[in-house]
């Protein structure tokens, strides 16, 4: 880690972990290797994020794998994972450092019982005060500091994934905060100077959307919208996520999923509750999907009572769909 | 690898933009004239995105300039379109067959757009398009009405002179085979025709289109409410949502910034008490803002029915800042339409109580009695009372008494009446005799009018 200044330029992330990410088609094979089924545009972001030094900012409903997709980018570049969770309130003290207060206290008492005996023999009060400049002062350094997530980042030598979870449901505050952070991967701590990472972290910020974010913070990151994804997909993404399940469930189960989202419903059903249907089913030895196996598991795909009473009536109509041609 | 700032900013100044740097600069160009915001460092990002990834790969470049440029899901759609037409390269459709007998004489040889035609040379007809479009300005187009001018001057800039020229020569040479290859080449010269103002077409959808739209938007937010013809409704909804937008993002960022608080001294001390002096208990000072509860009174008779859809669509569009909304519609008599906005849309729910009270004579007296009645208890200082109408009362009793309870109750009487200022109080109008009552009385009859209003009661209600 360095100071600002004389300081070396950050470098970019560790030369093994960038030979994954040397092109697209290399991190979509490299993610499809660690579980995750990225489409193109996922796999892109990923790369410039990679080669621009700059953070994501990924957006998307609930449980299309925002924040597994820093997971596994993790995973795949082999780095320690950090994650920041986000919440209203808060702050700097939670996000970036704390001083170690009882340490400090620790400190200044034997620097007292030490400083005590060392001064003694001072002939007049100039030459203690000369003295004491002369010890190194220790009470505000890096040695006190409490570090936490993001500066915990930064301090990684090889590297780190930084995970910034719903940073929606931050303050804008904060949001100002970060900024310094995501531009420069450097902070600045008022008692000590600026921090400055040596090697760039990849950084991913999630948002459900709860309130618009600033632009300051939008213009700093690259921008990805996981959508919703299509049968083939999706269907993908089932099979790596659940291995044991048969090719002819998985194909009508995805289908049946994308037939319940063309209804207009409270919470449609995401990535998420697919795979969790799907693990459900593979536990409950199907091998077929029939009106009353879905009907009786179908609070697995959908979470609100009235959406479950819309999708009930067409459950044949959509289970025809899905096993069509 | 890494693009490096110092090194290559200093050569690139003194090489100037490369031709794929500039065709990036037009795109980015188009890319706002779509309403997708392209700062000037958002555009040395695309730039460096750019040379990271190079042009070769279309669907790569896309990508690449989607994620770096597009902030927002909506920004991203519009990014694909704008992308897909600006790169739309097509190939050149020359008609029918490739000529076979092209004698090599000097006369079309020294016609290169000629020899092109002739030759059924695509790659060199489409450079050649480029180059002359942007000679002739092609991408500064911003009305639909240049087209045929603009199209005029690229084939100009392409040598179209010289081509009718050498027809008319090659036709009145006489020979069979010059005639033949006059024909031939007038025949060309149609295509290069389509050709060209397929181009300008698709200049003027990336750089016009949305200039055509806004210009529309800004004749729309001034037009009368009144006046607004049928097939215009969908467009100023979409005018309405979007300034309402702008304000509740305005308003709901200050309401954040209100609530945090500073260190309150005298409280910390009083509690520190309780524990021999020490400030255990810290108490912040909490300045507590309501988010403004609005009552609207909307005059439904047919004059005022089209301002007050407006207006209703205005303030449902403001949930996000507005903490309550009470509506009300009145003609002769006041109902609540509360339960029936929240269980249809704004234009349906308009519908249903025109149908239900509308198109009767107003009774400004008796709806006000009504109001009394159903507000006895819920109007207090916090509310701000809106009132659209024309304060015609059919020359019944205005009920001014009731106006000022409601005045001393509420925070602030606001009172928009679509007809303008100098028609109040002729004939039958009641509304100079109102306006005694109100805080702000202000004839309101454009959007335009109608957003710096909402504006006002926002502001009077959030400290700066």
């Amino acid at each position: 880690m360095a100071r600002t200044g004389d300081g070396p330029n950050v470098t970019r992330t560790a030369g093994t972990s960038l030979s994954r990410l040397s092109s697209v088609d290399a991190i979509i094979e490299g993610l499809a290797g660690v579980g995750y089924i990225a489409s193109r545009r996922i796999a892109t972001a990923l790369y410039m994020a990679a080669h621009l030094e700059k953070p994501v900012l990924v957006e998307g409903m609930a449980g299309v794998g925002k924040t597994e997709l820093a997971l596994c980018a993790a995973a795949l570049l082999d780095l320690p994972l950090i994650r920041l969770q986000c919440y209203e309130g808060l702050d700097e003290s939670k996000a970036l450092y704390e001083w170690k207060y009882g340490k400090q206290l620790l400190y200044t008492q034997i620097l007292k019982d030490h400083m005590g005996a060392s001064l003694a023999d001072a002939p007049n009060l100039e030459a203690a005060m000369e003295r004491l400049h002369g010890v190194g002062d220790l009470f505000f350094s890096e040695t006190f500091l409490e570090a936490r997530p993001l500066l915990t980042a930064l301090r990684q030598e090889g590297g780190a994934v930084l995970l910034i979870d719903e940073i929606d449901k931050s303050d804008e505050a904060f949001e100002a905060f970060l900024l310094e952070m995501l531009s420069a991967f450097q902070v600045s701590i008022p008692e000590i100077g600026v921090i400055k990472a040596t090697t760039a972290p990849m950084v991913f910020l999630t948002s459900n959307n709860v309130r618009d974010l600033g632009d300051a913070l939008k213009r700093r990151c690259l921008h990805l919208h996981i959508p919703l994804p299509d049968q083939r997909l999706e269907e993908r993404i089932v099979a790596a996520r659940v291995p044991g399940i048969e090719a002819r469930l998985r194909k009508s189960l995805v289908g049946f999923v994308q037939a319940v989202r063309t209804l207009d419903l409270r919470k449609l059903p995401s990535i998420s509750e697919t795979v969790d249907w799907a693990r459900a089913l593979v536990l409950l030895h199907a091998d077929s999907l029939d009106a009353d196996l879905v009907r009786e598991t179908l609070n697995l795909l959908l979470k609100f009572e009235q959406d479950i009473v819309a999708v009930e009536p067409r459950i044949p109509e959509f289970l025809g769909r899905a096993s069509g041609p | 690898m890494p693009w490096n700032p110092g090194s290559r900013s200093s050569s690139a100044a003194r090489r100037g933009p490369s031709p794929l740097q500039r065709t990036l600069e037009e795109f980015l160009r188009a890319l706002r004239a779509s309403e997708v915001p392209v700062s000037p460092a958002e555009a040395i990002d695309a730039h460096r995105a750019a040379a990271q990834v190079g042009y070769a790969d279309r669907v790569l470049l896309k990508d690449s300039l989607a994620v770096t440029l597009a902030k927002t899901a909506e920004e991203a759609a519009r990014f694909d379109a704008c992308f897909d037409t600006f790169f739309d390269r097509r190939e050149f459709t020359a008609p029918g067959e490739p000529h076979s007998g092209f004698p090599a004489q000097t006369d079309e040889r020294a016609n290169p757009l000629a020899r092109m035609l002739l030759e059924d040379d695509a790659a060199g007809l489409a450079q050649a398009m480029e180059s002359a479009a942007s000679s002739a300005g092609a991408s500064e187009i911003h009305t639909g009405a240049q087209r045929s001018l603009l199209t005029r001057r690229m084939l100009d800039a392409m040598g179209l002179r010289e081509l009718e020229r050498l027809i008319h020569s090659l036709g009145t040479a006489g020979g069979e085979r010059d005639a033949g290859l006059a024909a031939e080449l007038a025949e060309r010269r149609l295509s290069l025709f389509v050709e060209a103002r397929r181009y300008i077409d698709r200049q003027a959808d990336l750089f016009a289109g949305q200039t055509g739209r806004r210009l529309r938007e800004r004749l729309l937010s001034r037009r009368k409410l009144t006046a607004v013809e049928p097939e215009d409704f969908r467009a100023m909804e979409g005018l309405v949502r979007k300034m309402a937008a702008r304000l509740a993002k305005r308003y709901a960022r200050r309401r954040h910034r209100a609530r945090e608080g500073r260190l309150d001294v005298r409280k910390t001390v009083r509690r520190s008490l309780g524990y021999g002096g020490v400030p255990f208990e810290i108490v912040w000072k909490r300045r507590t803002l309501d988010r403004p509860k609005i009552v609207v009174l909307c005059d439904v008779s047919r004059s005022v029915a089209a301002a007050a859809q407006f207006l209703l669509l205005f303030l449902y569009s403001l949930n996000e800042v507005v903490r309550r909304l009470d509506a009300f519609a009145f003609s002769d008599r006041l109902v609540a339409i509360n339960d029936l906005l929240a269980e249809t849309t704004v234009d349906d729910a308009i519908d249903l109580i025109l149908a239900r009270i509308g198109f009767r004579p107003t009774d400004y007296g008796r709806a006000l009695a009504d109001f009394r009645a159903a507000s006895e208890t819920s109007l207090d200082r916090r509310t701000t009372v809106i009132i659209l109408g024309d304060g015609r009362s059919n020359h019944a009793d205005p009920r001014l008494d009731l106006m000022r309870w409601i005045a001393d109750r509420s925070r602030a009487v606001v009172w928009l009446n679509p007809e303008p200022e100098t028609y109040w109080g002729q004939g039958d109008s009641k509304m100079d005799a109102y306006r005694r009552f109100c805080h702000v009385a202000k004839p309101c009859n454009t959007l335009e009018q109608l957003e710096r209003i909402i504006e006002d009661v926002l502001r009077t209600y959030l400290p700066r």
